[in-house]
């Protein structure tokens, strides 16, 4: 299979970048070591390159073309330029996608979607609206995640007037070397953050600006993932699969029972007999839960483990899984194993990373 | 890559460096350069008998776990104490303090299976190709 390339791929082959494929993408891993990158990004800022998630646009009225129908989140109270993350169900009430919806205008949506369900996605809402102006805007648009406690400081140094003003989950248009850039803070480490978007021919120009400010360093997949893994954000294709309901991944509140939406009515029914849940837990040494790794107690398998890593943060093994429902308690003594090894863990609160600056 | 004169290696890119009857082991420059950073090592215990190629520790990264193998048959002479809170010396110095372990040489003969690191070199760029 042909790996698709970000418009930043060079500057990563120049920058020694380790590579592998993601969602059909050829994409940054690491540059200099995960630890370091995830360290960095909790102590100053990074730039990632999210080139490859997808960007939908869709102009018509809300409810009479069906799109309010496509998203779980309530999409009508929200203001114009602010963001809700909720969730893409099929009939069955099972999760196609997690999305991020922006509100450009009374009747302007931006939906951004993950980079290997980006087609099917596309597809699936096109086939459910009463409304033709929707558009797949992916390839044309570059995403460039600036994530890290120094992040705002950065963007008011490169001149983004007013950025200091914006609010979690809500964006703006800010001028950036003479373009109109849509900026928001959202993101997926933890940390203050800020998600922008721009027409693809200016990535490399932006990543080089960005990259200017020695506060900023370049941070690869691997650090995403550890830095969303110990705030317990899901990671579609593992902690959320076409297998899931948002319910049972402890997502409920995503989801606005009020209004119609796809797989509404037999999300209602599993509401009622949820068999399993989506739990947090730390091992009690270094070692590593891993994705597809058993969940036990008392010597009988509980569940199965969707992600796994060792924390920079804790300093422990961390991971995520899903476990029968009456076993999903907090502090409840469970044992991770593959062929090779037993860890004890403990089931705890989400998130495992309560020190981000966020909400800063 | 750095790949040191005077040791010798295994297509599972461990190294091997021989005083007499006792083999030190660890893992190469490519070996922890491609793992990234190491985050556990579990090592066996002193004493412990393996057989060349045997699984002989685990390793793991931020990234996966891998095996390593016993470049020879032996028993565990000693194994590395640092490892153990400071798994990170496989990265900074992977032919020195981030040895696994030593372990005794039970039969010379099985030096020949290894590469020395004139054949390795030649091997990582056949990888690399």
């Amino acid at each position: 299979m042909n790996l698709k390339l970000t418009p930043l791929a060079e500057v990563h082959e120049t920058l020694g970048a380790k590579t592998a494929s993601f969602g059909g993408w050829l994409m940054p891993i690491e540059y200099n070591g995960i630890i370091q990158e995830h360290n960095w990004t909790r102590k100053n800022a990074s730039v990632f390159d999210i080139c490859h998630m997808g960007e939908f646009e869709f102009k018509g009225d809300l409810k009479t073309s069906g799109f309010d129908n496509v998203v779980t989140a309530d999409l009508e109270s929200m203001p114009v330029k602010t963001c809700r993350y909720g969730f893409l169900l099929n009939e069955t009430g099972n999760i196609l996608d997690d999305a991020v919806t922006y509100r450009k205008g009374i009747d302007q949506w931006m939906l951004v979607v993950n980079a290997a369900t980006t087609e099917d996605d596309f597809k699936h809402i096109k086939s459910n609206l009463r409304s033709s102006n929707f558009r797949n805007m992916s390839d044309q648009t570059a995403k460039l995640d600036l994530q890290g406690p120094l992040s705002r400081d950065v963007l008011v140094s490169l001149g983004c007037k007013g950025i200091e003003n914006l609010a979690y989950y809500t964006f703006d248009y800010f001028e950036l070397f003479e373009n109109k850039v849509l900026i928001s803070r959202t993101g997926y480490t933890g940390e203050l953050g800020f998600e922008i978007y721009i027409d693809s021919i200016h990535a490399v120009e932006l990543w080089n600006l960005l990259l200017k400010e020695d506060r900023v360093r370049p941070a690869g997949l691997g650090a995403r993932d550890t830095l969303r893994l110990e705030m317990s954000y899901p990671l579609y294709g593992q902690d959320i699969t076409g297998e899931n309901n948002p319910i049972e991944a402890g997502f409920g509140k995503f989801i606005d029972f009020d209004k119609e939406f796809i797989g509404k009515e037999k999300l209602l029914k599993k509401k009622t007999n949820v068999e399993k849940k989506l739990v947090c837990f730390v091992c009690d040494s270094r070692r590593a839960p891993r994705h597809n790794d058993r969940i036990l107690k008392d010597k009988k398998t509980i569940g199965v483990v969707t992600s796994g890593s060792f924390s920079p943060s804790l300093g422990v093994g961390i991971g995520m899984g899903y476990v029968e429902s009456h076993e999903a308690v907090v502090d409840n003594q469970i044992i991770i194993s593959d062929d090779k090894k037993e860890l004890s863990a403990k089931i705890v609160k989400r998130p495992f990373y309560k020190n981000g600056s966020l909400k800063g | 890559m750095d790949v040191r004169e005077g040791l010798f290696y295994t297509k599972e890119h461990e190294w091997v460096k021989i005083d007499g009857k006792i083999a030190t082991v660890g893992i190469t420059d490519y070996a922890q350069s491609a793992l990234g950073d190491v985050t556990f090592v579990e090592l066996p215990k002193k004493a412990d008998v393996f057989k060349q190629a045997d699984q002989i520790a685990t390793v793991e990264s931020v990234k996966a776990a891998s095996d390593i193998y016993a470049p020879l048959s032996g028993a565990v002479e000693e194994i590395n104490p640092e490892l153990d809170n400071v798994p990170e010396l496989v990265n900074q110095s992977c032919y020195e303090k981030g040895f696994f372990l030593k372990m005794q040489i039970e039969d010379e003969a099985e030096i020949k299976n290894l590469m020395d690191a004139k054949s390795y070199k030649a091997y990582l760029e056949s990888l690399a190709k």
